[in-house]
């Protein structure tokens, strides 16, 4: 229990640093901007209560907003995630549910199973948050296009993460 | 009552859920009204202070292009200055400094924070309220200009971004001296749109935009950029017109914040005359 809090807390750390320092530079075609954060929410373990993952995604928002100077912006993106995750989980759980003492990570369910799981919950994340970047719907595309090109880096790296770090 | 706690209780979830989305869009709204100070921003001691370390690394590479801006912005000044200097030795009245009342100031200082990806962009300075700089105060590079102050703390500053869609700035065609209204699209860091020129003016691709001077935050005559692309709406009485900007986002890093001495006695005419 104590193991999995400070992992948990390392991560928060760690992604954000690696959010605001490195991710936040990479700049291609002006249009992505991979937002690898929403990493520590992919993998909170499935007994999080709903309440606690509500309050975690509301602080780790604010802590990215607090760095580029967008206040509400991922807090309100990553609370509408955070709140969509269960939801999703229910729909695409294993026939026999998610056995206790495991988490979502390709390593337990494959890497389909996470695939899926992490395809849908950054693309409505991204989606949310560069509707609420723009603020309106004039141009709805370019919303649609920006968020489908860091959608698809963004995954990349969290693909990435679960064949290099996050291995066990 | 009981119905409403058992309410509250079922579905707790959900309501904490619209609650902290209420928040976080409350957040969102104060600070799109940029008149508003912020308490959270990146001007604020713990962001800014991370941002230089991570910038005085980043700068070094960077160093190269920035010397060559530099070494062009000091060679025109320096040849400004010779020419004034011959022209001095050959006139024969001496223009009096007492004659000439200084309405600008420059502060020199570097970016430490920036971005051209996002759709309202804001630049952080190394230079704040012991520096001289304040709220509303124009920001220009030797390239051209780069945008206004928007909040101060003592040693930091953040600039909204000419790539801001909030930001309006007043230009005009130097060729001619027609005015109109510059603004950002949000797609291109390299263009920006200028709005409102009559449509019967004689304008080419190629002719150079200037800062107008009519709002008190820039002076007049600051570079913006050059026309590249004259749109007439069918039958309309304005031309749109795209703007290729001289300075580049992408790699900015020495600035001047501009400080108007005459800025209040502006304004407080221009008060007067509208309660007038």
């Amino acid at each position: 229990m104590i193991k999995i809090l400070g992992r948990n807390i390392l991560r928060f750390f760690v992604l954000i640093a690696l959010q605001v320092w490195v991710f936040n530079n990479i700049e291609f075609s002006g249009f992505v901007n991979p937002y690898i954060y929403i990493l520590f929410i992919l993998l909170l373990p499935f007994e999080t209560p709903k309440v606690v993952l509500l309050f975690l995604a509301m602080l780790l928002g604010l802590s990215v907003d607090m760095f580029t100077d967008t206040l509400g912006m991922h807090a309100s993106a990553s609370v509408f995630m955070a709140f969509i995750r269960p939801y999703i989980l229910l729909t695409i759980s294993p026939r026999d549910g998610y056995e206790p003492g495991t988490f979502p990570r390709a390593y337990y369910y494959g890497f389909i199973w996470f695939f899926k799981y992490s395809l849908i919950l950054i693309l409505l994340h991204h989606l949310f948050l560069f509707t609420v970047e723009t603020f309106s719907f004039i141009n709805y595309y370019l919303v649609i296009w920006r968020t489908i090109l860091s959608t698809v880096f963004t995954s990349i790296a969290v693909m990435i993460s679960q064949f290099i770090i996050f291995r066990k | 009552m009981r119905n409403l706690l058992n309410f509250i209780l079922k579905h707790h979830f959900v309501l904490l859920f619209i609650v902290f989305e209420i928040i976080s869009f409350f957040f969102l709204i104060q600070f799109n009204n940029y008149q508003k100070s912020t308490f959270i921003n990146s001007s604020n001691t713990i962001g800014s202070k991370a941002y230089r370390t991570s910038n005085s690394v980043g700068q070094y590479f960077a160093l190269r292009n920035e010397n060559i801006l530099l070494n062009k912005a000091l060679k025109e000044l320096y040849s400004e200055n010779t020419i004034l200097y011959k022209n001095h030795k050959v006139s024969t009245s001496m223009i009096l400094d007492s004659v000439m009342l200084q309405q600008y100031t420059l502060i020199p200082g570097l970016v430490i924070n920036n971005s051209a990806n996002k759709q309202n962009n804001y630049m952080t300075l190394n230079i704040g309220k012991n520096q001289g700089v304040d709220k509303g105060m124009a920001v220009i590079s030797p390239a051209g200009i780069v945008g206004v102050i928007k909040d101060v703390s003592n040693n930091f500053s953040s600039v909204i971004s000419l790539l801001n869609q909030n930001l309006r700035i007043s230009a005009l065609v130097k060729k001619n001296g027609y005015y109109g209204t510059l603004k950002w699209e949000g797609r291109s860091y390299e263009y920006a749109s200028l709005y409102d020129l009559p449509g019967h003016i004689n304008i080419n691709i190629g002719d150079t935009i200037i800062t107008s001077g009519y709002s008190a935050i820039f002076p007049k005559g600051i570079l913006i950029g050059t026309v590249s692309e004259i749109d007439n709406y069918k039958g309309g009485d304005f031309f749109k017109i795209r703007v290729k900007l001289t300075t580049n986002f992408k790699n900015i890093s020495n600035i001047m914040v501009v400080k108007n001495l005459l800025k209040d006695e502006q304004l407080q005419l221009e008060l007067k005359a509208e309660n007038d």
